[in-house]
């Protein structure tokens, strides 16, 4: 697995460029995933949203369903794409430090 | 000379079968030659490393693929393949190496022109190897690199205007039989209406919105050549409701041993004369075939339109001119509470352009499954958990007794309340005024 530095801070990722360990998470990760992900600016909106993931990780060990994840943001599916180009999995939940979704992909 | 020494697959090139390692080897062998001057974009050595972990697999018993694997391009949420060795020191031309799920015509139709852009382009950007088609479907371009992703996406849709299939939580690639393009029995445009539905529903098909994956899958007729009933979740199987079409010329002429049953089909052995009682009317499953005066003759009442008549004798007997079709609801592998085939939920439907009432059905299943369905519970899953009662009138019908191969036998009958005289709050008192304890 590779390491990478970025402003200071060192991140351990996979081949896929998520986090390794949850824990390891911090502003500096979300500035350093933005530009791979099709984002130039880290809005409100965005931020709204990564806190929201983080949040229910750390309370249920999982990511939300995607239903569950706009009901409680109020962002559309069609908006979270928006903010992030690659979707909630690979765009958000990385951007979030989430683990990397699993599953028949 | 070959990259690695691959013993083992090299017994898999004998025998009459078209063998696969032939082929790879050959595909290995012109990117090293490479007469085109191709400016390739991944590893040229990219087929070699592949036989050569795949010889280490048949040699180890075990896949050397990591898990899983979160790739794709921008705007879809789904739709490649994430893969990555787990020797890449040792195979480094297979590293990376993502599919690329692309949406199939259907019915599988091509032109050579078609197929020639495809193979240069996935000559250059990938591994120069396919699987012509997945199970459910799509094209799939098998092995290239993260990098080539967006580039082999930009040149599919502005040069070739063909747009990836689907992967993940959503409606998956939709196909069909090949419908009336050639065969008689299609009792609807399979091909029409799978590419209006796949065209309805790009959305659903490229950003995962579901609790699981979806499939659709369309069948002209109850033979059932795309499995729609085993391998969809939404299964569409024509049929038809008016009576069976008999030229009693073709059926003398089938007992008279001018055309051969079954369009010949079990022509390699001997099976006999054809015997018209034995090989369609005592078959019949509902019995209602007889001959009388040296004609055919069919109650269509009683038939359930099995196709095995019109199997036997394609040429003397045809569909009905009132088609339909009917949707089944459910199929799903055994993962996780046991395999399921589809079960019938719409009798029988119309196809009418542009499909209203069909789009409506969809909608009102997915609306249900969206908002009940739990994380990775496919709808035949929820059908079991909720009951098919719920599936019935999420799609806005009444139970009618074709919804079932039988009545329940154990008694756990639900009521609503409203349904129950006097409701359920009762008050034990009153009770007590009658009964003593």
């Amino acid at each position: 697995m590779a390491m990478i530095e970025f402003k200071g801070k060192n991140f351990e990722i996979d081949e896929d460029g998520f986090l390794l360990k949850f824990e390891d998470w911090g502003p500096e990760w979300a500035e350093y995933v933005k530009e791979s992900e099709g984002i130039s600016e880290i809005t409100e909106a965005h931020q709204q949203i990564l806190d929201f993931l983080q949040d229910y990780y750390k309370k249920n060990g999982i990511a939300p369903m995607v239903r569950i994840l706009s009901k409680s943001t109020g962002y559309k599916l069609k908006q979270i794409y928006e903010l992030f180009p690659s979707g909630p999995g690979k765009g958000a939940c990385k951007m979030a430090g989430l683990p990397k979704p699993t599953g028949c992909v | 000379m070959a990259k690695h020494a691959t013993p083992m697959l090299d017994q898999l090139q004998s025998g009459p079968w078209p063998s696969f390692v032939s082929d790879i080897k050959e595909e290995a062998e012109r990117r090293h030659k490479n007469v085109g001057n191709v400016e390739f974009q991944i590893p040229v050595d990219v087929c070699d490393d592949l036989l050569g972990i795949l010889e280490l697999s048949y040699k180890d018993g075990t896949t050397h693929w990591k898990h899983g694997g979160i790739v794709g391009v921008f705007g879809y949420g789904g739709g490649v393949i994430g893969r990555y060795c787990d020797q890449p020191e040792k195979f480094p031309g297979v590293a990376h190496f993502h599919t690329m799920r692309v949406n199939q015509p259907n019915g599988k139709y091509y032109t050579t022109e078609f197929l020639g852009k495809l193979c240069d382009l996935w000559e250059m950007r990938g591994s120069g190897l396919t699987n012509f088609h997945g199970a459910t479907g799509d094209i799939v371009l098998l092995g290239t690199t993260t990098p080539q992703l967006e580039e082999i996406f930009h040149e599919l849709t502005h040069n070739m205007n063909t747009d990836l299939g689907g992967s993940g939580s959503n409606l998956r690639t939709p196909a069909c039989c090949l419908g009336e393009s050639r065969c008689e029995w299609a009792c609807y445009d399979t091909q029409e209406l799978c590419y209006q539905m796949t065209l309805e529903y790009q959305d659903e098909l490229h950003r995962p919105a579901f609790p699981y994956k979806f499939k659709f899958k369309f069948d002209g007729c109850p033979n059932g050549c795309v499995a729609s009933i085993a391998r969809s979740d939404m299964s569409f199987i024509g049929t038809w409701r008016d009576d069976i079409r008999i030229d009693q010329e073709a059926v003398a002429a089938y007992i008279g041993g001018e055309i051969q049953p079954n369009g010949g089909a079990h022509s390699g052995k001997d099976w006999g004369a054809f015997d018209i009682e034995k090989e369609v009317i005592n078959l019949c499953p509902t019995e209602c075939m007889w001959m009388e005066d040296g004609k055919l003759m069919i109650n269509n009442r009683e038939c359930t339109r099995c196709m095995h008549c019109l199997n036997v004798m394609p040429r003397a007997l045809r569909i009905g001119n009132d088609r339909g079709l009917s949707i089944l609801v459910g199929a799903k592998a055994p993962i996780l509470d046991g395999a399921q085939m589809g079960s019938l939920l719409v009798p029988f439907i119309k196809v009418e352009e542009p499909y209203d009432a069909i789009k409506e059905l969809i909608e009102g299943i997915w609306e249900w499954w969206m908002e009940e369905g739990k994380n990775r519970e496919r709808l035949g899953e929820l059908i079991k958990r909720q009951g098919l009662a719920k599936a019935i009138s999420a799609v806005g019908l009444t139970p009618v007794p074709q919804h079932v191969m039988e009545p329940r036998h154990n008694p756990y009958i639900f009521w609503k309340e409203e349904d129950v005289e006097g409701g359920w709050d009762r008050d034990i008192a009153d009770y007590r005024k009658h009964h003593q304890r």
